[in-house]
C-alpha cells in the first residue's frame, strides 16, 4: 500500500486517491486541431521501468490533483506536488 | 478423566491445574491449558490424524508449527466450521471440537487408501494426461468423483455467526517473530525510544527457547525479557498473530486468531493493517525433513518438533526413538528424549562425530550409528521398525518414533513478498533473504544466525538500527545474553538418494519418483516442476518440501542449487480466513448505502427498492401493481395521462462558479454554452478525449458566473473528477471552481399533462405559468426556509418540472407535492417506469452511452454543428468513427402482434444465418401502453434501412422475434407535449 504525502493533508493511504495516468505528457491546447498531437496524448505512453511522473487525485481528501513521482519498480515515491501551480500572491503592503 | 497416556509426570509449560476437554472425531479427550491441539492429541496417544491428499495414506503430526503438512483438522460445527487448520497452531480451548479430514468412512479404515495400489497411475501430470487434450470429455465426467476423493476439509454451508474485525495500527518498529532475536530487537528498539509492535504467531513469546528444558537459563532469560518489555510501556505484544504478508510502504497484514476463547458475539479473528516506520524480520527457520522410503508414516516427526513436545508440552510421543540427522542440532532431541525415559538410537549421516556428542550419548545410554541413515520404515498406521543403511550391514531397529533433521531453512517468505529474490548461501546451504529495502532489517536464524547468542546479538543490532531509521536514538543498554546449550545445525551435503516411495511434499503427496518423472518429461525449471507435480501447492505452501525438492531437481539436472533457483513466495504466509479479510464488511455492510432524503417515505408507501450503484431507489410502488411488470405500465399510464412524481435526488449535481464558468462548459460539452441566457437550462453531451460519448445531463445558468450542472447518477463521480482534472492540470488559467452538491439538494420530477396544476397547488407563491416558466426555464423560491429551484425539464417527454430543494426539506416538499397532486391524479413512480418513459421517447441512457458510441451513433451529431475546440472533438473525427455502416441508434417494433422484444437480443439481417455477433443488438426495451405494443431501442448496422425487417435472437431465452426498424422516437416526435 502506497502512502502519498499530500501537500494539503499530509501522508495518507493510497485508498483515498484516484490514479490519473502519466503526468509527463502534455495535453494539447483545447483548440489545437492537430490530430497527431491528440493521438499521442490519448494513446501513446512510455511505460518506463523506473521513475514515473503521474497524476493522482486526493478524492477522499482535499480533491486536489497531484503530480507524484513514483518508481514503478519499487513503488517508492520521490516527490508529491500540487498539479496546479498556486497563483502568484501579491505581496501585502 | 485424564487419559494422557503419553504425558510426562512433570514439566512442560502447561497448567496442570486447568484441565480442558475437547473432542477429536467424536472421542472426548482431555488436555491442559497451554497445550496446542496437536500436543493434546499426542498426549492422548492419537498418532493417526489424517489421510493424505492423493493416496489416502495414514498420516500423523509431523511438526510443531506453521509448517505442518499433515495434521490438518476441521474446527467447529455448523456455521463456525473452519477446515484445513494445522492442529499444531491451534491453542487448545475448552470444548473445542475438531475432526480429521480426507478420510471415508473413518480415519482408521479408509476405503480410498487403495489409491496407494494404483499409485503408478496417479503420478505427476496424471490428471492432465488422462483428462485433458483429446480425452477432455472424460474430465468433465470424472471431475465430480475426483474432486470428492482428492480433497481437503469442507467448509460449512451455514452463515458464520461470528464477528471478524479489520483494524489499522501504527508503529515505529514492527518486529516479526517473538523468538530470541525478535525479543532482543524489541528490547533494543523500545529502549531507543521507538514505539514497537512485536508480532508472534504462537500464543507464547519465546520461539525455540520455549522448547528448552524447564528450569534452564533460557527460561530465566525469557522471564526477565518479558518483565522488561511489559514495563517499558511502548511495546505492543501481539501474540497469536501471524504476519501473513508485507506490502508497499512498510505495511504488514496481520491475522490474530482467538479460537481458544470461543463465545458467541466475540470477535473470532482480527485482521490488522499495520503501518510501520521500519520492520525487523526475525521469523526464524524451519527444519528440513529427510527423504527416504515411507518417510511419511505416522510417528515420523521433525527432530525439533519432538523436542518441543517433550520439553514444552511434557509429551513423550514415542518410547523407542530413532533420531536420523545430518547435524549436531538434532542430538539435543536425542538427549532430551533419553532424559525423559525413551530408548534412543541416533543414525547420523556423518561418519565422524564430535567426541562431546558421543560422550553425552554414552552417558545417557543412547546407541550411536555414525555414517548411517534410514533406508526404509516398516509399519502402517503406526511405526514398527526402521531399516538403517550406510556404513556396515543394513540393520533393523525397533521403534515407534522417528525424528528427522536435514538442517534448517530460513523462513524467507515474508522478505520475498515484495519481489526480493532469496539468495543461496553456501555457509548455511540454504536460501536467505535477498537485499532488503530501506528500513527493513533481518535478525536471527533467518539471516543465518543459528545460535541463540547470534540471534540475541543480531536482534539487538537490528532493533537499534530500525529505531534509528525512525529517528529514535536514545542510548540502549547492552544486549542481554545468557549461556545457552545450543548445538547448531551445520550445513551438510551428501544425503543419499532415496529409493521406494519417498515423500518430498507430504501434503500434496509428491514423491522423489514424481520429481524424476517431471525431469524426464522436460519440466526442469522449478516453476514448471511445481505446477506439473503440484509440489508446494498445498495449504502449507511447501514450507518443509521446498528445499528437498530443489535439491532433488538440482541433482537430477546436475546443476547447483542456486542455478536451479527457488519458486516465488507470495502472500499469505499461512492461509487466511475470508472472514478475517472481510471484517465487518459483510451483508448489508459490504458497501456503503446511499439513501435519498425521501427514502423513508418510499419504504412507508410500498416502494420496492432497487440498488443502483450505491443508491437505493424506488423500483416501483406496490400500489400500482402486484409485480414490477404490472406496476411500471400502470405508472407510465398515469404519467402520460395525469401526473407522476419521481425521486431524482440521485442525479449528480455540481455547482460551478467563476467568471470563466461559461467557457468551461463551452469546452467540456460538445454543444455550446456561452450563449445560454441566465435563467435557462440546456441539455449537454460530454465526450471523452478519444471522441466517444461520456455522459449527458442538463446545465442551468443561475447567474452570469454561476451554473448548476446535473450528471447521470452513474457518472457523477467521474464527471466531477474530470472537471477538476482539466481545471487543475490543463486549464489552470480558467477562473472556475466546481463543487459537488449532490447530497445538498433533494430533487424530484413532476411530470405529466397536469404537472403544472400540481406545482401551482403545491407552491402557490410561485408563478409557474408558461410565460414565467417556459420549457427549459428556471424559477427560484423558498420552501420551509430552504432554497427551492424549479427547472422545467423533461425526460419523459411530458410537460415536466424538476424541483430542487435543500435536502433537509426534501421529504416535506415531496409530501406537499403528493398531497397537492392528489386531486389531479398525481402518483409516485419508480425507476422502471422512468426508464420505460424515456425509451418511448427515444432518449439515450446508460445502455446506449456504453463507452463505445459516438455522437453520430446516438443521433446527437446535429447538436454540435460546426463547433470545434471542445473535449474529444479532434479524435471523434477519426475515420473509423465516421464510417457509414457503424451501428447507430434505431427504434424497433414487433412485426407480429403480441410478440415481445428482449433486451440484449442480437439482431440479424433477414436471411442471415443466426450465428455470431449479427449486425446489432437491442439495448433497451419496454412495453408501451400508449402504443399497446413492445418497443425497443437498438444499435444497428448503418446499412440496414428504416422499414427493413430484422430478426432479434435472444440466445438464453431461445427465442427469435421478427422486428421492424423504425425511428427511435415512438411518441410525440414533434415534442408538442413539452411546450405550452
Amino acid at each position: 500500500m502506497l502512502r502519498i504525502d499530500c501537500p494539503c493533508c499530509g501522508p495518507r493511504d493510497h485508498d483515498e486517491f484516484r490514479y490519473g495516468g502519466d503526468a509527463s505528457i502534455i495535453r494539447p491546447a483545447h483548440d489545437d486541431p492537430d490530430f497527431e498531437a491528440w493521438y499521442r496524448y490519448v494513446f501513446v505512453r512510455r511505460n518506463p521501468a523506473g521513475s514515473h511522473r503521474e497524476h493522482w487525485q486526493h478524492v477522499l481528501g482535499c480533491r486536489q490533483w497531484l503530480i507524484v513521482e513514483r518508481d514503478t519498480r519499487t513503488h517508492s515515491i520521490a516527490s508529491v506536488a500540487l498539479a496546479r501551480k498556486p497563483a502568484p500572491r501579491k505581496s501585502a503592503q | 478423566m485424564n487419559s494422557n497416556s503419553k504425558r510426562l509426570a512433570k514439566g512442560g509449560r502447561i497448567d496442570r491445574g486447568r484441565p480442558l476437554e475437547f473432542s477429536f472425531d467424536g472421542s472426548k479427550l482431555a488436555g491442559f491449558q497451554g497445550d496446542t491441539l496437536a500436543s493434546a492429541l499426542l498426549a492422548n496417544g492419537v498418532s493417526l490424524v489424517g489421510r493424505s491428499f492423493k493416496y489416502h495414506r495414514p498420516r500423523g503430526i509431523f511438526s510443531a508449527g506453521a509448517e505442518e503438512p499433515n495434521a490438518l483438522v476441521t474446527l467447529g460445527t455448523g456455521g463456525r466450521r473452519e477446515p484445513n487448520l494445522p492442529a499444531t497452531m491451534l491453542e487448545l480451548g475448552d470444548g473445542m471440537i475438531a475432526e480429521s479430514q480426507n478420510r471415508w468412512p473413518s480415519l482408521a479404515f479408509d476405503l480410498q487408501s487403495v489409491n496407494g495400489l494404483f499409485a503408478p497411475f496417479l503420478s505427476a501430470g496424471f490428471y492432465y494426461k488422462t483428462f485433458m487434450g483429446p480425452t477432455r470429455r472424460a474430465w468433465m465426467f470424472y471431475e465430480h468423483f475426483i474432486r470428492r476423493a482428492a480433497g481437503l476439509g469442507k467448509a460449512g454451508m451455514e452463515p458464520d455467526p461470528d464477528r471478524y474485525e479489520l483494524r489499522h495500527a501504527f508503529a515505529d518498529v514492527a518486529i516479526v517473530g517473538g523468538g530470541p532475536a525478535g525479543l532482543s530487537a524489541a528490547r533494543a528498539a523500545a529502549n531507543a525510544g521507538a514505539r514497537v509492535a512485536l508480532i508472534e504467531q504462537d500464543f507464547r513469546f519465546g520461539g525455540q527457547l520455549l522448547s528448552e528444558r524447564p528450569g534452564s537459563e533460557a527460561n530465566a532469560w525469557l522471564e526477565a525479557l518479558g518483565i522488561e518489555l511489559r514495563g517499558l510501556g511502548n511495546v505492543d505484544l501481539m501474540a497469536r498473530t501471524t504476519a501473513v504478508g508485507i506490502y508497499d510502504g512498510q505495511v504488514l497484514g496481520l491475522v490474530e486468531r482467538r479460537d481458544h476463547a470461543q463465545a458467541s458475539g466475540r470477535v473470532r479473528q482480527a485482521f490488522t493493517i499495520l503501518r510501520a516506520g521500519a520492520i525487523v524480520f526475525a521469523p526464524g527457520a524451519i527444519e528440513r525433513p529427510l527423504v527416504f522410503s515411507n518417510n511419511d508414516r505416522p510417528g515420523v516427526m521433525l527432530a525439533s518438533a519432538v523436542r518441543t513436545y517433550v520439553n514444552r508440552f511434557a509429551v513423550l510421543p514415542g518410547r523407542r526413538a530413532v533420531v536420523t540427522t545430518t547435524n549436531d542440532g538434532a542430538w539435543r532431541t536425542a538427549f532430551d528424549l533419553a532424559a525423559a525415559g525413551a530408548q534412543v538410537t541416533v543414525a547420523d549421516l556423518r561418519a565422524t562425530l564430535a567426541p562431546a556428542l558421543q560422550a553425552e550419548a554414552l552417558r545417557l545410554g543412547i546407541a550411536v550409528r555414525p555414517g548411517t541413515h534410514i533406508a526404509d520404515l516398516r509399519g502402517g498406521r503406526a511405526l514398527n521398525a526402521a531399516r538403517l543403511a550406510g556404513s556396515g550391514a543394513e540393520t533393523e531397529v525397533d521403534c515407534d518414533l522417528v525424528c528427522v533433521s536435514g538442517g534448517w531453512s530460513p523462513t524467507v517468505h515474508l522478505t520475498s513478498h515484495l519481489g526480493v529474490k532469496p539468495v543461496y548461501r553456501e555457509d548455511i546451504d540454504g536460501f536467505a533473504p535477498g537485499p532488503l529495502a530501506g528500513g527493513q532489517f533481518g535478525a536471527g536464524s533467518v539471516v543465518g544466525g543459528y545460535t541463540t547468542a547470534e540471534a540475541i546479538e543480531t536482534g539487538h543490532r537490528a532493533g537499534i538500527e530500525a529505531a534509528a531509521y525512525c529517528g529514535k536514538t536514545k542510548p540502549v543498554p547492552a544486549a542481554l545474553q545468557f549461556q545457552s546449550t545450543d548445538l547448531p545445525a551445520a550445513a551438510f551435503r551428501g544425503v543419499p538418494p532415496a529409493r521406494g516411495k519417498a515423500f518430498v511434499d507430504f501434503q500434496m503427496d509428491v514423491t522423489t519418483g514424481d520429481i524424476a518423472l517431471a525431469h524426464r518429461e522436460g519440466y526442469q525449471s522449478v516453476e514448471h516442476l511445481k505446477r506439473y507435480t503440484t509440489l508446494g501447492m498445498g495449504t502449507d505452501q511447501g514450507k518443509t518440501s521446498n528445499f528437498p525438492a530443489l535439491s532433488a531437481m538440482a541433482a537430477l539436472r546436475g546443476a547447483t542449487i542456486p542455478e536451479t533457483g527457488t519458486t516465488t513466495f507470495r502472500p499469505p504466509y499461512t492461509p487466511v480466513a475470508i472472514g478475517a479479510l472481510a471484517g465487518r464488511a459483510v451483508g448489508h455492510h459490504l458497501k456503503p448505502t446511499r439513501r435519498t432524503p425521501m427514502h423513508d417515505w418510499h419504504i412507508a408507501n410500498g416502494a420496492d427498492m432497487l440498488e443502483v450503484g450505491l443508491w437505493m431507489r424506488p423500483y416501483f410502488y406496490r400500489g400500482a401493481g402486484r409485480d414490477v411488470n404490472e406496476a411500471y405500465v400502470a405508472e407510465m399510464r398515469f404519467v402520460r395521462e395525469a401526473a407522476g412524481l419521481m425521486d431524482i435526488s440521485t442525479l449528480g449535481k455540481i455547482d460551478v462558479q467563476g467568471p470563466d464558468a461559461a467557457t468551461l462548459f463551452d469546452r467540456v460539452y460538445a454543444n455550446g454554452f456561452v450563449k445560454l441566457p441566465v435563467g435557462r437550462a440546456r441539455y449537454g453531451v460530454m465526450l471523452r478525449d478519444d471522441g466517444v460519448v461520456l455522459d449527458d445531463g442538463t446545465t442551468t445558468r443561475l447567474g452570469e458566473h454561476r451554473f448548476f450542472m446535473t450528471t447521470s447518477t452513474a457518472k457523477a463521480a467521474n464527471v466531477l473528477s474530470r472537471l477538476e482534472f482539466l481545471l487543475d492540470t490543463a486549464w489552470p488559467d480558467l477562473r472556475v471552481a466546481v463543487t459537488s452538491v449532490t447530497d445538498e439538494w433533494a430533487a424530484m420530477s413532476v411530470a405529466g399533462p397536469r404537472s403544472r396544476e400540481v406545482l401551482a397547488a403545491a407552491f402557490p407563491t410561485l408563478d409557474v405559468s408558461n410565460e414565467a416558466l417556459p420549457h427549459m426555464g428556471l424559477i427560484g423560491g423558498e420552501f420551509d426556509g430552504r432554497a427551492l429551484r424549479v427547472i422545467r425539464l423533461s425526460y419523459s417527454g411530458e410537460r415536466a418540472y424538476e424541483v430542487y430543494v435543500g435536502a433537509s426539506a426534501g421529504e416535506a416538499a415531496w409530501r406537499r407535492l403528493i398531497e397537492a397532486g392528489q386531486p389531479f391524479g398525481l402518483r409516485p413512480y419508480g425507476v422502471e417506469a422512468l426508464g420505460a418513459l424515456r425509451v418511448e421517447k427515444g432518449h439515450v441512457a446508460g445502455p446506449e452511452i456504453d463507452g463505445r458510441t459516438t455522437l453520430d451513433d446516438l443521433g446527437l451529431g446535429r447538436m454540435v454543428g460546426k463547433r470545434s475546440g471542445f473535449v474529444g472533438d479532434v479524435l471523434r473525427r477519426r475515420p473509423a468513427l465516421a464510417e457509414q455502416d457503424r451501428q447507430r441508434l434505431v427504434g424497433l417494433t414487433c412485426v407480429e402482434a403480441d410478440a415481445r422484444l428482449s433486451g440484449g437480443a442480437v439482431l440479424f439481417k433477414q436471411g442471415e444465418t443466426l450465428k455470431g455477433h449479427g449486425c446489432g443488438r437491442i439495448t433497451s426495451v419496454t412495453y408501451s401502453p400508449t402504443l399497446g405494443a413492445y418497443v425497443g431501442l437498438a444499435l444497428l448496422a448503418g446499412d440496414v434501412a428504416m422499414g427493413d425487417e430484422v430478426v432479434a435472437v435472444h440466445m438464453m431465452k431461445n427465442e427469435a422475434v421478427r422486428a421492424r426498424v423504425v425511428s427511435p422516437v415512438f411518441l410525440d416526435p414533434q415534442g408538442e407535449r413539452l411546450h405550452g
